[in-house]
This record gives structure tokens, C-alpha cells and sequence, in this order.
């Protein structure tokens, strides 16, 4: 098992994403596209931070912890930011597709065409 | 001297407007007060800045007094948001717009209902786009972009008709492709450099020699903040996004949101953090060049008058790249002075055409025809702002292409200064196609009883199309040391550090 494997795993899963948004038709599955892709990214984030054999970044009173050992914790915070981001965006996509069926009765993106040139 | 406990304001302010005005949103006149005050309260404080600041003084804040945890590692542990130059500069021209634009939404924006929402996006966006600005740390700058960004999908979306609904799902989609690609780079960044504050980056940064890794983040990073810029060819999402926004919305998409998220944090990122390697030197102008061939170009063809302003903002957002590729001190501040004269005239022109909208109920040219005789205002302001746009002496848009050309030639770039030259004589070419189709000729007889605008609109105009007009006077040397003569040595300081 190579070291690398995790993080090619991630850019395929973000070229995943990127397919369904470049490839798909329907709406719904563009928006999964977005989603996925941010997914990779997020699991990017955590896996910069991964150690073998790491411990989380406490110290304590009764035991001498090496902050060698631990893992790193900022991209845990940052992670959490970016997930409450990627679910805002994920939150107001959905609601335009919604707005969307509404005026037009399909999820096929090549039908509306409003906007030419 | 100002105490650095005030530059959190520029954020706060407009986010505590947003939550006042959802919470008092029944009550009549409050929208509308607090969505005028907050911008125009922060356009002084950022005036305020610009006159106590002394030459090349840094402000910093660290928020929640981390920068005391500085001996743990030898590095900032937490956030800083830091005030420079070229800071105040951007500050100011966002500020300003941002306060004219909402005057203008005033009466602009009772042919919309639920005027609140409106006002609430808006500071949503103004606080987005001032954090971005002032923000020292990069993945805050992602944060920050990210509130901007999504504020204004919403905006686009503002008037819930197919054309507006299509064009944010295509933006939003688009813009958060463009988020994922910069929230990449920052990765990469900080397991590269193990921080994400701006200024240790630079530091770490040159004091190392660079993996090919660089290479990548230098792609991710133009590609995402491109997209912010819609530089081509990152550009498709812009034509249809800013003509279906609201108006105000409009000129503040075209006016500053591109340059803020875009030109700024390229800018900010290349610039300060790796001290523009002569690789993006490159990229910039080449993109920059066919920016300004593209967009001109397409924007010849256009009927609809918000459609034929969005594909002029890529071609002068061209000029814009152009000049910060240069990198010598000329063509940075004919960059610089050129993004501060297209704010104010691109601003300008998109109100204008929403005052025509308001007015004669229309955005097809082929429809108006005479209408300076009823709005002399609208036309005059057009007018101006046309002018300055295409470069006629003495407006202010003349000064700021004659910099980046003769900046061009010094650069011994002899094509592309010929090709910026020939690129502005077709800007006066699609640009008098809007005064010639739209205000002269003979008035149409179902525009016979149209009114001009009510006065706060009358006023924003008027009070943009003065900048235009006299923008030409910031070169004069008393006003360009304190006003654009510090951001263009921020960048100039930036240059040589990294790779």
C-alpha cells in the first residue's frame, strides 16, 4: 500500500465531481457533482493533518505528551469552517432547483435555454 | 495615529446592519436607513484611514488577541486582519460605490417586493467583500470570498424569473467550482509552509527553494480567483449573470465584486505571498490580452445594453491584468488607476441603464431611440460615463489606459501596447453605439409620457459621473502620494520575495 494512496483517492473523487458537473444533465446530479467534489476537497483538508500513530493535540497534567506526537489540529478547525460553507452553498443550489422546476417543470439543464450569446 | 481596535468595524458594521435590518424589517424606513448608513459610516472610516496613516505603516489587529501566542512555534497562531495601502485604496473604492449604489436602490428598488431582503444581501456582500480586503490569513480570505460569493448568487437570483434563476445556477455552480480550486491551493499552501498567515508564508516561502508543487498551487489559485475576475476563459458565467441581476447589483458586481475577489486577491496572493515569479508575469498578460480582444470584440455585437456592460467588464478587467502583469511601478499604477476609473464609469453606466429600465421600461437599444430629451439627467450621466470608459481626454478613463500604454512601451511590449490601443478604439466604437441607439435620434411615440428618474437616483448619478469627469485629477502629485502612490508600493515591496 503506497503512502500516497489516500490523497490520489482524493483527486479522483474530485474528478468524479467534476465529471458529473461537466457530463450530467439533470440538475439534481450537477448539484451531487458540487457536493462530491467538495467532499474530496474537505477529505483533502483532514488527511494534510493525518500522522501514522498520532494522538489528538491535548496536553496534560499527569503525562508527559510531546507535541511531536500529536496530529496537527488547525485543519481540523479549518475542515469544520469549510463544511459550513460547502453546506450554504448546497443549501441555496437546492433552492434554486427548486425555483427552477417550478418555472420550467424539468431538471434538464439543456432545456432551459433563456440565456444565448 | 488610529488605534487598531477599530479595524474590525469594516466587517462588523455591515454584518450587524444585515441582522438589524431582518429584525426590524416591519418596521417602514429602517431597510432603507441602516442599508444607506452602514456603507456611507464606512466610506468615512475608510477615509479617516487614508488621512491618519503614515507612509508605509501596517496596521495590524489580531483577533481575539492570539498574536500574544507568537512564542509558542515562532509563528501567528491566530487570525490577523492587516490595514496597508493598497488596502485602504480597495477600501475606499468599494465603500464608496457600495454607499452610492445603495442611495440609488432607495426608489430603484420598490419595483421589487421585499425591499429588506434586498438590503440585507447587499451588506451581507459589502461585509464579504471588506473582509476580503482587510483579512491577513489566507484561509480567511477563502471565508471571506465564500460570504461574498454567496450573497451575491442571491442577489443575481434577486428577481426569481427563469432568466434570473438559470443565470445564478450557472454563477453559483461556477463560483463554487472556482471556491473548491482556491480552498485546494490553501491546502497545498499550508502543508507546504505549515501556516496560513500571509506575511510567514512570503517569509517561508523565500527563504526556501520551491518544488514543482508551486506550479500546481499557482494554477489552482489564478484559475480560482480567475473565475472570481472572469478573466477569460474563465468568463462564461459573467454575461449572464450581471445583466440579470437587479441594477444596483449589477454595477456592484461589475463595479467592485469582480475587483475585490478577483484582481485584489490575485493581486494580494501573487504579489505579497510569492513575490510574482516571472512565470505569472506572463500568464497575466497573455490572459489580460485576450480579456481585453474578447470581450470588446462580443461586446460589438450586442443589443441588450446590461449584456453589451458585462462583456466591456472583461475587456477592461483585461486592461486591469495587463498592467499588474507589467510589474514595474508604471504599468501597477495604471493597473491600479485604471481598476479605480472602471468602478466609478462601469457603476455608473450599469445605474444608468437601470434608470433607463425604471424610466422607459426597456433594455433593448433597438427599441429606445431620443431619449435624452426626456431624461437629461440618464443621458448626460450615460454620456460621461461612456466617454471616460472609451478614453476621451480629458475623463478620467484617458489617464489610466495612457498609463498602461505608455507603461506597455517602456516594457519594450511594442504588440501588445498596439494591440491595448487598437482594443480602445473598438471601445468607442460599442460604447457609441449605446449613446447613439439608445439617447440620440428621434423619440419613439410610446416614450412620449416617460418621466426622468426620482432625485436620490438623480443624485447617485450625478454624483458618479463627477468622479468620472474629474478622476483625471488624482495625478496630481499631492493627491497620487497619499492616495495611489502607497498601494502601488505595497505591491512593488511584494516583488522579488518569493520565488
Amino acid at each position: 500500500m503506497n503512502a500516497y494512496m489516500p490523497y490520489v483517492l482524493c483527486m479522483i473523487l474530485f474528478s468524479i465531481g467534476v465529471y458529473a458537473i461537466l457530463a450530467k444533465r439533470n440538475i439534481i446530479k450537477i448539484i451531487l457533482g458540487v457536493v462530491i467534489a467538495e467532499y474530496a476537497v474537505n477529505l483533502f483538508l483532514v488527511l494534510v493533518a493525518y500522522k501514522v500513530g498520532g494522538r489528538s493535540a491535548i496536553f496534560s497534567e499527569t503525562q508527559v505528551i510531546l507535541p511531536e506526537s500529536m496530529v496537527d489540529p488547525l485543519p481540523h478547525a479549518l475542515v469544520l469552517t469549510s463544511i459550513v460553507i460547502g453546506l450554504a452553498t448546497t443549501a441555496f443550489l437546492i433552492a434554486l432547483a427548486i425555483r427552477l422546476y417550478g418555472k420550467y417543470g424539468t431538471f434538464d439543464i439543456t432545456r432551459m435555454r433563456e440565456l444565448r450569446g | 495615529m488610529i488605534s487598531a481596535g477599530i479595524v474590525p468595524l469594516f466587517v462588523a458594521i455591515p454584518l450587524a446592519g444585515a441582522f438589524l435590518i431582518a429584525l426590524f424589517k416591519r418596521i417602514k424606513g429602517i431597510p432603507d436607513i441602516l442599508g444607506v448608513f452602514a456603507p456611507g459610516g464606512m466610506f468615512i472610516l475608510s477615509i479617516l484611514f487614508l488621512l491618519k496613516m503614515e507612509i508605509a505603516q501596517r496596521i495590524i489587529y489580531n483577533i481575539g488577541n492570539w498574536g500574544g501566542f507568537n512564542e509558542v512555534l515562532g509563528r501567528i497562531v491566530g487570525i490577523q486582519l492587516v490595514i496597508d495601502g493598497l488596502t485602504i485604496f480597495m477600501l475606499l473604492i468599494v465603500n464608496f460605490v457600495a454607499f452610492i449604489v445603495a442611495v440609488y436602490s432607495v426608489n430603484y428598488m420598490t419595483r421589487y417586493t421585499e425591499k429588506w431582503q434586498f438590503y440585507c444581501l447587499f451588506l451581507l456582500m459589502l461585509a464579504g467583500m471588506n473582509g476580503v480586503l482587510i483579512t491577513g490569513d489566507l484561509f480567511n480570505l477563502f471565508v471571506f470570498v465564500e460570504i461574498a460569493s454567496l450573497a451575491s448568487y442571491a442577489l443575481v437570483a434577486f428577481g426569481t424569473e427563469k432568466r434570473e434563476l438559470e443565470a445564478s445556477f450557472k454563477y453559483a455552480v461556477m463560483g463554487g467550482i472556482a471556491s473548491l480550486l482556491i480552498l485546494m491551493g490553501v491546502i497545498f499552501l499550508y502543508s507546504y509552509t505549515g501556516t496560513v498567515n500571509m506575511a510567514d508564508m512570503a517569509v517561508i516561502l523565500a527563504g526556501s527553494q520551491q518544488p514543482a508543487l508551486m506550479y500546481l498551487v499557482f494554477g489552482l489559485l489564478l484559475t480560482g480567483f480567475g473565475l472570481k475576475a472572469a478573466m477569460v476563459p474563465f468568463h462564461a458565467w459573467l454575461p449572464d449573470a450581471h445583466p440579470s441581476a437587479p441594477a444596483p447589483i449589477s454595477a456592484m458586481l461589475s463595479g467592485v465584486l469582480i475587483k475585490a475577489l478577483g484582481v485584489y486577491a490575485i493581486a494580494r496572493v501573487f504579489f505579497t505571498v510569492f513575490g510574482f515569479p516571472h512565470q505569472i508575469s506572463i500568464i497575466l498578460m497573455i490572459l489580460g490580452a485576450i480579456s481585453m480582444g474578447v470581450g470588446a470584440l462580443v461586446a460589438l455585437r450586442q443589443w441588450d445594453m446590461k449584456r453589451l456592460l458585462a462583456y466591456s467588464s472583461i475587456s477592461q478587467i483585461g486592461y486591469i491584468m495587463v498592467g499588474l502583469g507589467i510589474g514595474t511601478p508604471l504599468g501597477i499604477m495604471g493597473a491600479l488607476f485604471h481598476l479605480f476609473n472602471h468602478s466609478m464609469f462601469k457603476s455608473l453606466l450599469f445605474l444608468d441603464s437601470g434608470a433607463v429600465e425604471y424610466a422607459a421600461g426597456t433594455r433593448d437599444m433597438k427599441e429606445m431611440g431620443g431619449l435624452s430629451r426626456k431624461l437629461p439627467v440618464t443621458s448626460g450621466s450615460t454620456l460621461a460615463g461612456a466617454m471616460s470608459l472609451a478614453g476621451i481626454p480629458p475623463f478620467a478613463g484617458f489617464w489610466s489606459k495612457l498609463i498602461i500604454i505608455v507603461a506597455l512601451v517602456e516594457a519594450n511590449h511594442m504588440k501588445l501596447a498596439a494591440w491595448a490601443v487598437l482594443m480602445s478604439i473598438i471601445t468607442i466604437a460599442y460604447i457609441l453605439k449605446v449613446t447613439r441607439f439608445a439617447f440620440l435620434g428621434a423619440l419613439r411615440d410610446r416614450f412620449a409620457n416617460i418621466k426622468e428618474v426620482p432625485l436620490l437616483m438623480r443624485i447617485s448619478l450625478i454624483l458618479l459621473s463627477l468622479v468620472c469627469i474629474f478622476g483625471g485629477l488624482l495625478l496630481i502629485p499631492e493627491v497620487r502620494e497619499t492616495f495611489l502612490e502607497p498601494a502601488v508600493r505595497v505591491l512593488i515591496s511584494g516583488i522579488g520575495g518569493g520565488v
